[in-house]
């Protein structure tokens, strides 16, 4: 499987996201500049983390506008598969991809540490490789992860199994209602996390418990 | 070329917690200003616009609360030409 990363002025994670990518699938990503109105032929396309455009106004509210949203818009609609992680995450529901907002931790603090997931739904493009139910190790850093929806979305998304991954044993660091850490829209082919999976898939990490989301999205052996 | 001034205020929607608002509200408690019962924070924006037509003016600027200045997800926004 071919894939892309979004690189973006502010990121910081692209490099980290990159490397698993090419450490996974065996193949480096093709890489899609803010500019770009095209993206080449991917099964695949990554919105890593960072600080875009200095979360100016809000966070991901920038990138949301610019050309090369549209066009991962349209791959999106074709059914090409998209993760956002962490900023990648705040791009794609600034830009309306995936449902609800990310607000501004409730603790107001900038939190970087491992939290615990949950794998609400094992059933999905990106996390067939897990057990349903299972707690994986996930390193999470940020200030505005703090996910919302109003009730209507929230139960909409609830009832539909779009909440994968949640925040488990109390250790949601943000504050987000139902504790969701990452959600996936209607169809299924486009998810956003806040935790980074990308830093922890190999042992020199402390662990590998991240790489069954990118097995899964890559369709790669474990 | 004439311009027309605006005030966009942008706020969090009834029900959407507040972290900073809080924050503040709990700041201005420890300063000695007792009885604020509630802080909300919110955002401005003072816009130039070319034009001369109030109606136009105010009908690109809710375009442009809708496509980038709000997040209609969670705030409100008004529109005020100045």
């Amino acid at each position: 499987m071919k894939s892309a990363v979004v690189v973006l002025p502010g990121l910081n994670r692209d490099r980290d996201m990159i490397a698993a990518l090419t450490k996974i699938s065996g193949t480096a990503p093709v890489t899609i500049w803010q500019t770009d109105t095209e993206i080449p032929d991917v099964d695949l396309i990554v919105i890593p983390g960072g600080f875009s455009y200095g979360d100016y106004l809000r966070c991901g509210a920038i990138a949301a506008r610019m050309p090369v949203m549209r066009a991962v818009a349209e791959k999106a609609a074709k059914g090409v598969q998209v993760i956002g992680v962490c900023n990648g995450f705040q791009i794609l529901v600034e830009s309306g991809l995936l449902p609800g907002a990310l607000m501004r931790n409730t603790s107001l603090k900038f939190v970087c540490r491992e939290v615990k997931l949950q794998v609400a739904n094992a059933n999905t493009a990106f996390t067939h490789r897990y057990q349903p139910g299972q707690i994986i190790r996930c390193p999470v850093a940020h200030h505005d992860g703090n996910y919302f929806a109003d009730a209507e979305t929230l139960a909409r998304i609830e009832g539909q199994g779009q909440v994968v991954f949640r925040y488990a044993e109390g250790t949601n660091p943000n504050g987000s209602i139902n504790d969701i850490a990452g959600i996936v829209n209607d169809k299924g082919n486009v998810l956003g996390l806040m935790p980074h999976p990308e830093n922890l898939i190999e042992p020199a990490h402390g662990g590998i418990d991240g790489r069954g989301l990118f097995e899964s999205a890559l369709g790669v052996a474990a | 070329m004439p311009v027309i001034k605006a005030r966009v205020t942008v706020t969090l929607k009834n029900g959407v917690l507040d972290p900073q608002g809080k924050a503040i509200e709990h700041a201005l408690d420890s300063l000695g200003f007792d009885g604020v019962h509630s802080v909300r924070q919110g955002k401005v924006f003072d816009l130039e616009i070319e034009g001369t037509d109030p109606a136009k003016a105010e009908a690109d600027l809710k375009a442009m609360c809708d496509k980038l200045l709000a997040n209609t997800v969670i705030e409100n926004y008004s529109v005020s030409i100045t």
